[in-house]
């Protein structure tokens, strides 16, 4: 786990400045539907890299849509590097690097071509350095030998690459990237995060959507959860599963038996919930009902001796933040909102 | 810790800089990229294709006509078509007024119904909105390059046709519409013009098909609705029934190009030209700029 962040030690109140992303009860209507984002309060630390996490159809890409300013919240406001948007898109949006729901790219321009018309587009890119700052975005994202061909003959993890790299083309003070590993390969998913990782440490804030758990986990110092279009919690990753347990909420007790049924019914008798047995693997959250102290681990395991179950093995797992999301929502996290 | 305090501040000040600092610095920058991108496309090639090659179409089956009939026309068929027997520079006059009515206003309106439309299709748009384009200043590129695509396409016919008149028949003086006759230079003079005034007036079809191409995120859909648009235009304005709203249309006034042929011009049809056809660019191109200023892009 990356370091936290510097803002929060010796600072009364952060400052809204350290935000790099903030909006108040921002809120989305598509045409005829139920609120697609509902008062949504997000706060983005500066330097963070900051996970955006909710199933499909949370609202992670309309969210995503309002900061960029391509489409009007229906209310609420936000503000990205301290200006407002939608107003202020000229003055922000050069100092903001984004991949929006998944790259688009011309087909018939080759990968080369498609990063200067896109640096095109940007009038503070200076087009004196952009054959350099496209060639060193290439060579960043491990595209510089296939630069020259045809974007419709690239890969899917090609195109994703190459829409790093039009993020890229400038340096930026924020990188927004809606499920940058969507449809990739397991070794195109740890490159991209390899990546993200990278650009984090040269100090850019990272805003960084996804449906995968375990990728935020993995590279996010922040999180905040949506489910159907509201958020849930935010806060740094590592306090998120303590904010929702407790602190010192052990998470899941584990215990490999040949006793599987009898383990569940000692258990459940001493207040687990979320049982589950798997083959010769028994676990249960160890998070008690509200108000209640969390049962005591070393009491379970003579208690299962107790009656007999044969222990293989018997531990507990930290709380992921998975069991943070059932817990909130009380539904499993590939739930379609 | 004053110093701490001020490093993020002076991070974001920096990294939001350039545009902050004088707006944009390199505005013409997306419309060269935006002209770029439009010739370098197979569907504008192919277009250009096909208007050269009417002029040739044309020349040939005036020449295997003219040999066999011993060049005498019978005066039916498009404008200028008995002239070109007798002096091929009347080829470009004639290759206009033939793709005039329907070939150049739908070869535009497949470039104007595409230009945003096939960009939100293929998702590009929403790139280049955050690079951030600018949505005023992309419609203007798209306007810009639609407005060149009128003049390359006009030129693709007139050069053809100057090639083929050229080749297959004599050049020299010209007869004029009114019986005076101008040198050969004086003729390529005014058939330049011709061109001119044609290109300009296809501005009407470039706006209205900017305009259909901001209202859907189907390049086919927009391109179809415009080249639909262009033939209802043109049948409406055949029906002598609707007289009165003729003036109105913008395909009314095209042939008056055809004043460019009278010594001394007569210049009042090609205003009433050239008039309608800033109406038309000025009220399409708001409704265009109006509808994508304030649009959902969300494809
Ligand atoms: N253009 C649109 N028009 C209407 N509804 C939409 C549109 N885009 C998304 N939605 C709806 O808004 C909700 C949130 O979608 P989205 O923001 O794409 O979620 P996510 O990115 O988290 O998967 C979904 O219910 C989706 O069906
Ligand atoms: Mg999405």
């Amino acid at each position: 786990m990356p370091a936290p962040p510097a803002a929060e030690p010796g600072r009364a109140a952060p400052g809204e400045e350290d935000r790099v992303i903030e909006t108040r009860g921002l809120t989305k209507v598509y045409r005829g539907g139920r609120p697609a984002v509902d008062g949504l309060d997000l706060a983005v630390p500066r330097g963070s890299v900051f996970g955006f996490l909710g199933p499909n159809g949370s609202g992670k890409t309309t969210t995503i849509r309002m900061l960029m300013g391509l489409i009007e919240p229906t209310a609420g406001t936000a503000r990205v590097l301290g200006r407002p948007m939608p107003g202020a898109a000229r003055q922000v949006l050069p100092a903001v690097g984004a991949l929006i729901e998944g790259p688009a790219l011309y087909g018939f321009l080759s990968g080369r071509d498609n990063l200067r018309r896109f640096d095109a587009a940007d009038p503070a890119a200076d087009p004196r350095t952009r054959t350099a700052r496209v060639g060193r975005a290439l060579e960043r994202v491990g595209l510089a030998a296939a630069a020259g061909k045809k974007a419709r003959s690239y890969s899917l993890g090609m195109k994703q690459r190459l829409g790093l790299a039009a993020a890229l083309l400038q340096p930026r003070a924020l990188l927004v990237l809606d499920e940058p590993t969507n449809g990739l390969d397991p070794q195109g998913m740890r490159e991209i995060r390899a990546l993200v990782r990278e650009l984090a440490a040269d100090g850019t804030t990272v805003f960084l959507s996804s449906h995968l758990l375990d990728e935020i986990e993995q590279v996010c110092t922040h999180a905040a959860v949506m489910a159907r279009g509201r958020l849930v919690t935010q806060g740094p990753v590592a306090g998120l599963t303590d904010a929702v347990f407790g602190p010192g909420g052990r998470g899941r007790l584990a215990v490999a038996t040949p006793d599987p049924g009898e383990a569940l019914r000692v258990l459940a008798e001493h207040g687990l919930t979320g049982l589950r047995a798997d083959g010769e693997h028994v676990t249960g959250e160890l998070a008690p009902p509200e108000g209640a102290p969390p049962p005591d681990v070393a009491e379970l395991n003579a208690a299962l001796v107790r009656a007999g179950v044969r222990v293989r093995a018997f531990g507990t797992e930290r709380a992921s933040l998975e069991d943070a999301f059932v817990r909130l929502t009380g539904e499993g996290f590939d739930v379609a909102g | 810790m004053s110093r701490a305090e001020a490093g993020p501040t002076a991070a974001a000040a920096a990294a939001a800089g350039p545009a902050v600092a004088g707006g944009p610095r390199w505005p013409a920058g997306l419309v060269r990229s935006e002209i770029a991108l439009t010739f370098r496309r197979w569907r504008t090639r192919v277009l250009l294709a096909v208007l050269a090659a009417v002029p040739v179409l044309v020349g040939i089956a005036v020449r295997i006509q003219s040999g066999r009939a011993g060049g005498g026309a019978d005066g039916r068929g498009p404008a200028f078509l008995a002239q070109i027997a007798g002096n091929g520079l009347f080829l470009v006059f004639t290759a206009l007024a033939v793709t005039l009515p329907v070939f150049l206003p739908m070869a535009v309106g497949v470039i104007a119904g595409d230009a945003v439309a096939g960009e939100a299709h293929t998702g590009t748009l929403r790139y280049l909105l955050v690079a951030p384009a600018g949505r005023t200043r992309l419609l203007v590129a798209k306007f810009a390059a639609v407005a060149v695509f009128c003049l390359a396409g006009t030129l693709a016919v007139a050069l053809s046709a100057l090639a083929t008149g050229a080749v297959l028949f004599p050049l020299g003086r010209i007869t004029l519409l009114d019986g005076s006759t101008l040198p050969l230079g004086a003729g390529l003079l005014r058939a330049l013009a011709v061109a001119a005034v044609v290109a300009l007036s296809l501005l009407g079809v470039a706006a209205l098909g900017l305009f259909v191409s901001t209202l859907t995120d189907s390049g086919i859909a927009a391109m179809a609705t415009t080249v639909g648009l262009v033939i209802t235009a043109q049948i409406l304005d055949g029906i002598p029934q609707l007289q009165a709203l003729g003036p109105y249309l913008f395909p009314h006034h095209w042939l008056s190009f055809a004043d460019l042929l009278r010594q001394p011009v007569y210049w009042d049809g090609m205003a009433q030209n050239l008039g309608l056809q800033a109406v038309y660019a000025a009220v399409c191109g708001s409704a265009a700029w109006a509808r994508f200023t304030t649009r959902d892009i969300t494809a």
